[in-house]
């Protein structure tokens, strides 16, 4: 914005103080302005990512100190490539990933269109629904384990009591094919509401006036549910998968605290897995290649689907 | 009300309407047994079936905010009568209070440490959404990419750097080093809701105010603050949430003395093995306040969990 005309009458008038700072131009306090912020990113955001960058070129341990540090060229990455463990393990995120944005975008879309009929009451029960996603994952993960209790938890009970098995029967954390469902399924009890609301706002930003114009040239229900509602909400559902795409991917907190990657590593997501390597073996080194592996994949993927929804927006 | 072709009809909204309270009143059971268990007894809180009537006891409450010893009958009639309401429920288990726990240090952790990065967070965050919005900030757009870009990073990939670097500065485990983390963790969302939120002032009100003789920075602080009040009270609720809801950072920098509640109240542990109910109380403590958060920013939720990219 440029000022002058403004400046030039402001100077008539200056009120006390003013003075001392009128000196400065726009761009000096724009400047003042975003470099803290920028310096604070820079400083623990942006360095640490070149410090990882530069440690996974190395052998380096924490917890060996003393020992020579040497560089080991591109064997941290050859090493991560080829083992099987880690494509076990990617394995694991992709199904988690697959599924809880599949069971999300499906329950948190039906939802947002049942209460975008505007019944009675509808504001009040949004936000009821809003509820688990607010909640810290660590502290609701740990106690969906007691929920997850075979015989006393209430999970159990409620199963049983629907289908008529003996609630100790079945262990959904000690089970290694139950718990990769476990985390899915509080992952989604967590994170439908966030589709929801998305959802919402994307039907709630369709015109009255297409579904008036629709139904003028006599189209059914189900095709103006297909024509219109789906086509025009879905850069919102897009979005939302972005969202959930990658928090999912990052997704440490509520797993590490319901499973802790258990039972074997059926549900060693990469940041679990990482966190063991880092923080566990130490192998400072290895785990910044690690780290930097999954940063590009995060990147990579996000911005080839921030591409593809742009597309669809310009639609 | 007008006849609307638009409009549902009154069976469409009463079925709508129907399944989405029994949604969430299924979602709505883990939270209500949260509550529920942190005030029934440990017998109750393991029972089978499960029981949803019950005589409600603050045993939980008192072993999560004391720590206790188990003590023989002599030990017992040597102490006295129990002089007040929670040493008598710790005698009734036969067990006497040693001492407060640690629960509460950690709770005023969270606190000191969400308010502390909300506060820092805030001033940080207006000054920049104000000049990003304002301004011609060379390479705006990349800039804000950047900012935003940090919120990608899994936190456990830089938190090996992070716990070196602040070992080096001796941050690790200590309040400032937190406060500085999680505002800069928090940055990104701040910049960009309140860039959203000040972007729709008229620009016409400052150039009013700088006509009349104020300065720029008079008129930020005078004319601009007070229009963006909201915009500014709920973006801090999104950070403090964020802050206080953290986990990854807090379990892997903190061990002792700046520990928040996240990592701790997992791992609270009674005499005979896990003690729900004083888990549950924990929880329940930590967790109402943002329930009363969540309902004071329903009208700023899609924004806030957006980013700003959907506003209604």
């Amino acid at each position: 914005m440029t000022a002058s005309p403004i400046q030039k009458m402001a100077e008539k008038t200056p009120p006390g103080m003013a003075r001392n700072i009128k000196g400065l131009s726009d761009r000096t306090i724009a400047w003042i302005f975003v470099a803290p912020t920028i310096f604070l990113l820079l400083a623990v955001n942006i360095f640490p990512l070149i410090w990882t960058i530069r440690l996974s070129f190395t052998n380096y341990r924490v917890n060996r100190p003393n020992k020579d540090v040497d560089w080991v060229g591109l064997r941290n990455y050859e090493r991560i490539l080829n083992d099987p463990d880690i494509w076990n393990t990617m394995q694991a995120t992709a199904h988690f990933l697959l599924w809880t944005i599949a069971l999300q975008v499906l329950i948190g879309f039906a939802l947002a269109y049942l209460i975008n009929k505007k019944f009675k009451g509808n504001d009040l029960w949004t936000t009821i629904i809003v509820f688990p996603m607010m909640l810290s994952p660590a502290v609701v993960g740990n106690f969906w384990t007691f929920l997850y209790q075979p015989q006393i938890g209430l999970f159990n009970y409620v199963i049983a009591f629907f289908t008529g098995a003996d609630p100790a029967s079945f262990s959904m954390i000690g089970d290694v094919h139950l718990a990769p469902w476990a985390i899915i399924i509080a992952d989604t009890w967590m994170w439908t509401p966030f589709v929801m609301l998305i959802c919402l706002a994307g039907l709630r930003s369709i015109p009255d006036s297409i579904y008036e114009a629709a139904e003028c040239d006599r189209a059914s229900k189900w095709r103006q549910f297909w024509t219109i509602t789906i086509p025009m909400a879905l850069p919102f559902l897009m979005l939302a998968v972005l969202f959930r795409g990658i928090e999912n991917f990052k997704m440490f907190d509520l797993v590490v605290q319901l499973t802790g990657g258990g039972p074997g590593n059926t549900t060693t997501l990469t940041s679990i897995d990482l966190k063991r390597e880092a923080f566990e073996k130490w192998r400072t080194g290895y785990s910044s290649a690690y780290a930097v592996i999954l940063f590009v994949t995060v990147f990579g993927l996000a911005s080839i689907y921030v591409k593809a929804l742009n597309k669809v927006k310009e639609r | 009300m007008s006849f609307s072709v638009t409009e549902p009809t009154k069976g469409t909204k009463w079925f709508a309407g129907v399944l989405v309270v029994a949604y969430a009143v299924i979602t709505l059971i883990p939270l209500l047994w949260i509550i529920a268990t942190g005030f029934k007894s440990p017998a109750d809180s393991i029972a089978y079936p499960p029981v949803v009537v019950f005589e409600p006891t603050l045993e939980g409450y008192v072993n999560l905010f004391t720590d206790r010893t188990r003590a023989t009958e002599d030990m017992l009639e040597a102490a006295g009568p129990p002089q007040t309401w929670y040493e008598e429920i710790a005698r009734e288990r036969g067990t006497v209070i040693s001492g407060p726990s640690r629960y509460g240090e950690r709770f005023l952790n969270s606190v000191i440490i969400g308010f502390g990065s909300t506060a820092l967070c805030m001033i940080l965050g207006t000054a920049a959404a104000y000049a990003f919005s304002r301004f011609r900030v060379p390479l705006k757009d990349d800039l804000l990419f950047f900012i935003l870009s940090t919120r990608m990073m899994p936190p456990i990939a830089v938190a090996i750097p992070i716990f070196l670097m602040f070992r080096n500065l001796g941050l690790n485990d200590t309040h400032l080093g937190m406060i500085l983390l999680y505002t800069a963790v928090n940055l990104s969302l701040s910049v960009w809701l309140l860039k959203g939120f000040i972007d729709e002032i008229p620009m016409e009100y400052e150039e009013a105010a700088l006509i009349d003789g104020y300065t720029r920075f008079q008129a930020f602080y005078k004319v601009v603050l007070p229009q963006a009040a909201t915009g500014i009270a709920s973006t801090a609720i999104f950070c403090l949430i964020f802050a206080w809801n953290e986990y990854a950072f807090a379990v892997l920098l903190t061990s002792g003395e700046a520990q928040t509640a996240p990592p701790f109240i997992p791992n609270i542990i009674g005499v005979n093995g896990k003690d729900w109910p004083a888990v549950a109380a924990g929880a329940t403590i930590f967790l109402v306040p943002v329930m009363v958060f969540t309902v004071l920013l329903r009208k700023h939720l899609l924004r806030g969990i957006t980013f700003g990219a959907v506003r209604k």
